[in-house]
């Protein structure tokens, strides 16, 4: 590959590229300069640069309160789930890697045969219901709390942790959750940063818990309250809301496509801020996935 | 190196048990616990009754379904098949863009365009659906750029065009994972021994010869696993996608089986009915992963779960 033997496909290659990474850069452009235009001048068109920059959009969508108390909830969810799935996960792959274990075998089949079935939408919704999750922040939290494929990840790297340095802090008399905390935990941070960005992520992007499940205004999700805005006929028929033309006249200079544009890009933004973590650890986390496979 | 006391019970291996206890039944409730609900399909299910309550109806709800649902059936089935055909017909598209991917001599340029493509994986569905409606809803940029432009003189319709839908809800899907999907493979490449290539070139092959001889044939078998999963997937197309790009005007296309299921089981509360659909498509989905999984064994000698 050292020496370009066909300029032509070089030249085309190139171009394909530049047309996909248009295709796939240019949506999220157009949004954040629609959201950073003054409304009134943004519905006449724009479309490679803002026209009357202004960040008014912002902070008017920013009083709206169901968008910061909802903003607010999605990063609730995010950190707090996030932070019970790799808690979860972790001491459950430590704790199945210890030979003393009693029932051994059998506990880490019962976790890992979870992957292969799937009860379906309305039995889960069922269950949910039953067990009081509905209407209740936990919903976020517990269902994804202990996931049978982190665990695997987890398992097989603590499994290569040298043996050494918890056979020593037992000696000093550490009990297993000592170690777990001090030592395992630590030096387990590569696997652990990845399936917490991945956890992450998917956490702020979830929605439909909250749609099947969740009415509580005080309990939506920031997705939620986009796709509702999204649907202004929702909107009009729910009594709870705020009606999108409302809202426009009220704060004056707002139209729905510019409240439309700013919303989603205060839900993208967090997504952008984590992605250079997700780039540096995605390719990580994909390839002990294909050798788990 | 353990305080074993020679009688009585050791506490400290016991700990292990006590701590990993809670998550076990954090499992129980939410992965064993539903596949109980699949015997609500065998009754005619009250919500506010309770299962013990309900009257026991055989086999009742399989039979709407297949018989006099039937009609119902078919239709979500077509759309369920037409979009995982789609799908699974532009399934080489990830490994082109890898293979044209590596050609690429500028690593930062290389780095640049991975680092753009992979981001639409990572916003959800409604944000995708937000995007669609700025562009392509009748006032969208692209029917504005179209008509300044007077290359056409009517808005185009592509949210509400039902012939459209299946090609459109594709492009949408192959738009948001091609990158991402691509990545498995760049690293089936970095995996090809370099030897290979230096051996090539001095036996003079050119660009095409090392494509087509070396790297293609070296991402052939993670092409092929993931080819069998999606055969097995065949039945879950999602129910995110379709269920944000939902309107009455392209429902007849793009109704696949989990949006029926959540119609069904959900939005007409008819618990025992959805269910019943559910258990039809795992036991589906669950024989075609075995016989894809048996074939792969006697093909290739290698099982894939």
């Amino acid at each position: 590959m050292s020496k370009v033997n066909n300029p032509i496909f070089e030249v085309l290659n190139y171009l394909i590229q530049i047309l996909f990474v248009l295709i796939c850069l240019y949506p999220f452009y157009y949004i954040f300069i629609y959201s950073i235009s003054s409304p009134q001048e943004a519905i006449k068109g724009v479309y490679l640069l803002p026209t009357n920059l202004t960040l008014s959009n912002y902070s008017q969508i920013m009083q709206l309160d169901n968008i910061s108390w909802s903003f607010l909830i999605s990063m609730l969810r995010t950190i707090v789930g996030t932070l019970v799935t790799v808690f979860s996960c972790a001491l459950c792959a430590y704790i199945v890697t210890k030979q003393e274990l009693h029932f051994r075998k059998i506990i880490y089949r019962y976790i890992v045969i979870t992957m292969y079935f799937n009860a379906g939408l309305i039995p889960w919704y069922i269950t949910m219901k039953m067990i009081g999750l509905q209407n209740n922040f936990l919903l976020y939290v517990l269902p994804s709390a202990v996931g049978a494929f982190y665990i695997i990840l987890l398992k097989t790297f603590i499994e290569q942790l040298p043996a050494s340095l918890e056979e020593s802090a037992m000696l000093d008399g550490a009990n297993y959750f000592t170690i777990f905390r001090k030592i395992v935990f630590p030096l387990s941070m590569p696997i652990i940063a990845t399936i917490a960005v991945f956890s992450a992520v998917s956490q702020w992007n979830s929605w439909t818990d909250n749609y099947f499940l969740v009415s509580d205004e005080r309990l939506q999700t920031l997705q939620m309250i986009l796709y509702n805005y999204l649907n202004e006929a929702q909107i009009l028929a729910s009594s709870n809301n705020i009606n999108l033309n409302d809202v426009g006249s009220n704060m004056k200079r707002l139209t729905p496509e510019s409240i439309k544009m700013t919303i989603t890009m205060i839900v993208t933004v967090p997504i952008m801020l984590v992605y250079p973590f997700l780039q540096r650890y995605f390719v990580k986390g994909l390839m002990l996935g294909a050798i788990k496979g | 190196m353990f305080k074993t006391t020679t009688r009585g019970i050791n506490w400290n291996r016991l700990s292990l048990l006590l701590m990993i206890l809670p998550f076990l039944i954090l499992i129980f409730l939410f992965s064993y616990i539903p596949l109980f609900g699949w015997s609500y399909a065998f009754f005619d299910y009250k919500p506010g009754l309770g299962l013990l309550h309900s009257p026991f109806a055989g086999l009742k709800y399989f039979h709407l379904m297949f018989f006099e649902q039937g009609s119902e059936l078919l239709r979500v089935l077509r759309n369920t098949f037409a979009l995982s055909f789609l799908g699974i017909l532009l399934s080489p598209l990830p490994v082109v863009f890898a293979v044209l991917l590596n050609e690429l001599r500028s690593k930062s340029f290389r780095k640049l365009v991975q680092t753009v493509t992979t981001l639409p994986n990572f916003v959800s569905w409604i944000i995708v659906y937000s995007i669609v409606v700025a562009f392509f809803s009748t006032d969208g940029v692209v029917n504005q750029l179209l008509m300044k432009l007077h290359w056409i003189s009517e808005p185009t319709q592509m949210l509400s065009n039902s012939e459209g839908t299946w090609l459109f809800q594709t492009a949408l899907g192959v738009w948001k994972s091609l990158g991402w999907s691509s990545i498995i493979f760049l690293a089936a490449i970095a995996g090809i021994d370099a030897e290979l290539y230096d051996a090539a070139k001095v036996d003079g092959a050119g660009r095409y010869r090392s494509i087509f001889h070396i790297t293609l044939p070296g991402i052939i078998p993670t092409f092929f696993v993931l080819l069998i999963l999606s055969i097995s997937n065949i039945l879950s197309v999602g129910f995110e996608q379709y269920f944000v790009f939902y309107n009455p005007l392209v429902a007849d296309r793009i109704e696949t089986l989990d949006y029926y299921v959540y119609r069904i089981g959900i939005a007409t509360n008819d618990v025992s009915f959805g269910t019943a659909i559910s258990i039809a498509k795992s036991i589906v989905s669950i024989t075609l992963l075995f016989s894809v999984n048996y074939l792969s064994k006697k093909m290739r000698g290698q099982a894939i779960i």
